[in-house]
């Protein structure tokens, strides 16, 4: 029997869902659910929009008006809903390849515009719905079915690059950390403008198997161990902070939100 | 009422799509398309619409389709290079069956090509540009007055027939200037909804005219989207009799209502003895050469498709029946020719004139070729 949060927020009918065992995707999609409903968003007037992969197949199980667009362009679609509806929450689920390897200039523009959308990045550091192919956010030196010898690109770190790119909120939860995740989210959901949460998230399947980093439980065990809340990571030096995962909330800032500009350049030409 | 104004081609698809009661443009600038980008930043806010400038050609057909979700009427602008970026979400708004008009004002390709340059090689392009087997509706105008109307067709069967469709303008006939006598009567076809929000509800269980009636977003139907191959509630699915049924519905979406798409014009055609077919900006050369012949007491005239695809193809058996030769003349290496053939090639004797060099076809070389027919 699913909870009673799943009954509401969830198309059981679509259930159960198409992730591996291990996946953390699923409890992800479950403190979202939480978030909206902390959040007190209107169901009718909330739009989920995704990407393409296996975070991008959670919209598919949310009981919402959902749209699982093409690979990369969800933050494309989910400005063009949100800029011509200003009243709808619009929100974004999607992955780490989707949103920072092909989606990539989608997002630093979004976070330029300071759009009103919460974007959600399941990162689990690889390609899992092709089977296991290194992504931007893929640790230098890891495998990967096409980095057998070691990949040799550098990382990214999404947070710190949409901050870069005008972000006015981000943050890093951890799929360990779901109560944490869940108040975060709630506050990004709350938040006026584009904000963005990178959540490290685990794959077993792939990223685990290859990098040797045991079960699931293993896994989610490694992020408790290795997390370090920003106020501390602060206080801690480039060789301390090597291979750990500096969570909680980075930015958090007021500045003009795009639609509400818009309305602006509207009565600026008479349309109002 | 009516008025006349003199116009530029590119500026009487935006009338023409505001008219229609397009409400939403994304674009990304480029030569010839961007009067359409501009002209769109200019009123669309002045009508409470909605105007972006995109990172990408990419992101702005996928900005429309976001917009079309929410049943404003979008629209975006584009010529070659920017055509073949926006493929993937024409494809997606194809199957995803999500109301849209793309422009493309053709220039001169391929890759960069002559970008200032007319052209008409984006044809095959706009049918058969993305991937897959899928729908599309083209149009074709020969004029700016005709621009005008057309563009507000376009909406009206993207509407009606919940599709993309594509509005294929060329350089002559965008940056070319003409009168347009502005008639206020014009029939709107706006989306059908359905009538209460339903629970559940099958968004994808076409009607009788094989057409789905899909909510818009924020109507409380809860329902889903997507570009995967999908069951009538709008779910993944991987099942070959529920994707046959749905490729199979899609494709007979547009075959089954041909009749009520099909749009042609015709030239002098009641005595044709030799038949001239062209579109678009070739069209004005096929016309001028038609009065040519017709000075030298041939009798030629000619068959000019508005939509591109799909063709009105009963009418062009007719005339190359009664014809028996044919002279297609596209601003291309050949591309329509080959549908002509497909249709009219038992009938008629087809003969082809085409330019890649960002030069028009003369009225001359057109009745040159056709005497020697």
């Amino acid at each position: 029997m699913p909870g009673r949060l799943i009954e509401r927020e969830m198309r059981t009918e679509n259930l159960p869902h198409i992730w591996c065992p291990g996946c953390s995707h699923g409890s992800v999609m479950r403190a979202l659910c939480q978030a909206i409903e902390n959040a007190g968003l209107d169901r009718k007037n909330t739009i989920i929009v995704s990407g393409i992969g296996c975070s991008s197949r959670a919209v598919g199980y949310l009981n919402f008006d959902t749209i699982h667009t093409t690979h990369g362009r969800a933050l494309a679609f989910a400005t063009g809903i949100k800029l011509a509806r200003p009243d709808l929450h619009v929100i974004v689920l999607t992955g780490d390849g989707d949103i920072s390897a092909i989606g990539g200039n989608h997002l630093i523009h979004a976070c330029r515009r300071n759009i009103g959308i919460t974007c959600i990045v399941l990162n689990n550091n690889i390609y899992g719905m092709t089977g296991g192919q290194y992504s931007p956010t893929t640790p230098s030196g890891d495998y990967a079915t096409t980095a057998p010898y070691g990949n040799i690109d550098r990382d990214f770190d999404i947070p710190l690059l949409a901050k870069s790119a005008g972000a006015t909120f981000t943050a890093r939860v951890t799929a360990y950390g779901i109560p944490e995740a869940i108040r975060v989210m709630e506050k990004a959901i709350n938040h006026k403008g584009f904000s963005l949460i990178d959540v490290a998230s685990i794959c077993p399947s792939y990223y685990g198997r290859k990098n040797k980093k045991g079960d699931a439980v293993r896994m989610l065990q490694w992020q408790k161990e290795n997390s370090v809340p920003v106020r501390a990571a602060e206080k801690m030096s480039p060789e301390e902070l090597k291979g750990k995962i500096i969570t909680g909330i980075f930015n958090d800032e007021q500045y003009p939100e795009y639609t509400d500009e818009y309305e602006k350049i509207i009565e600026k030409a008479g349309g109002r | 009422m009516s008025k006349r104004v003199l116009m530029q081609g590119n500026e009487a698809c935006v009338k023409g799509a505001l008219k229609a009661g397009m409400r939403f443009f994304a674009g990304y600038p480029i030569t010839p398309s961007t009067e359409i980008a501009e002209g769109c930043a200019v009123l669309l806010p002045k009508m409470g619409g909605k105007f972006i400038q995109m990172e990408d050609e990419i992101a702005s057909m996928a900005a429309v389709i976001g917009a079309s979700v929410t049943g404003t009427k979008a629209m975006t602008a584009t010529s070659g290079p920017g055509f073949s970026l926006k493929q993937e979400n024409i494809g997606y708004a194809s199957v995803a069956e999500i109301p849209c008009v793309i422009v493309n004002v053709q220039r001169s390709g391929p890759s960069t090509g002559l970008p200032t340059s007319s052209s008409q090689g984006d044809v095959m392009q706009s049918r058969w540009g993305t991937h897959g087997d899928h729908p599309i509706i083209v149009l074709s105008p020969s004029s700016v007055s005709e621009t005008y109307y057309l563009a507000i067709r376009a909406f009206n069967l993207s509407e009606k027939y919940m599709t993309p469709v594509i509005f294929l303008m060329d350089e002559m006939i965008g940056h070319l200037r003409e009168t347009v006598e502005i008639d206020d009567e014009v029939e709107i076809i706006d989306r059908k909804q359905p009538d209460a929000p339903e629970d559940k509800y099958e968004a994808y269980k076409a009607e009788d005219n094989l057409v789905p009636v899909l909510p818009v977003f924020g109507s409380g139907h809860y329902y889903n989207i997507t570009g995967l191959t999908h069951d009538t509630w709008g779910f993944p699915t991987n099942n070959r009799k529920t994707a046959d049924q749905l490729n199979n519905r899609l494709m007979d979406k547009i075959e089954k209502n041909r009749r009520d798409i099909e749009a042609w014009d015709e030239y002098l055609t009641d005595d044709a003895e030799i038949l001239i077919v062209a579109y678009g900006g070739s069209a004005r050369v096929g016309e001028a050469a038609v009065d040519m012949l017709r000075e030298k007491g041939i009798k030629a005239g000619m068959y000019r498709p508005v939509t591109i695809w799909p063709m009105a193809e009963t009418r062009l058996k007719e005339l190359a029946t009664q014809c028996g030769k044919i002279l297609v003349i596209e601003h291309n290496h050949g591309q329509y020719v080959h549908e002509v053939e497909r249709v009219a090639g038992d009938k008629a004797r087809i003969e082809f004139i085409g330019r890649i060099n960002g030069s028009y076809i003369l009225p001359e070389e057109v009745a040159e070729k056709a005497e020697e027919m």
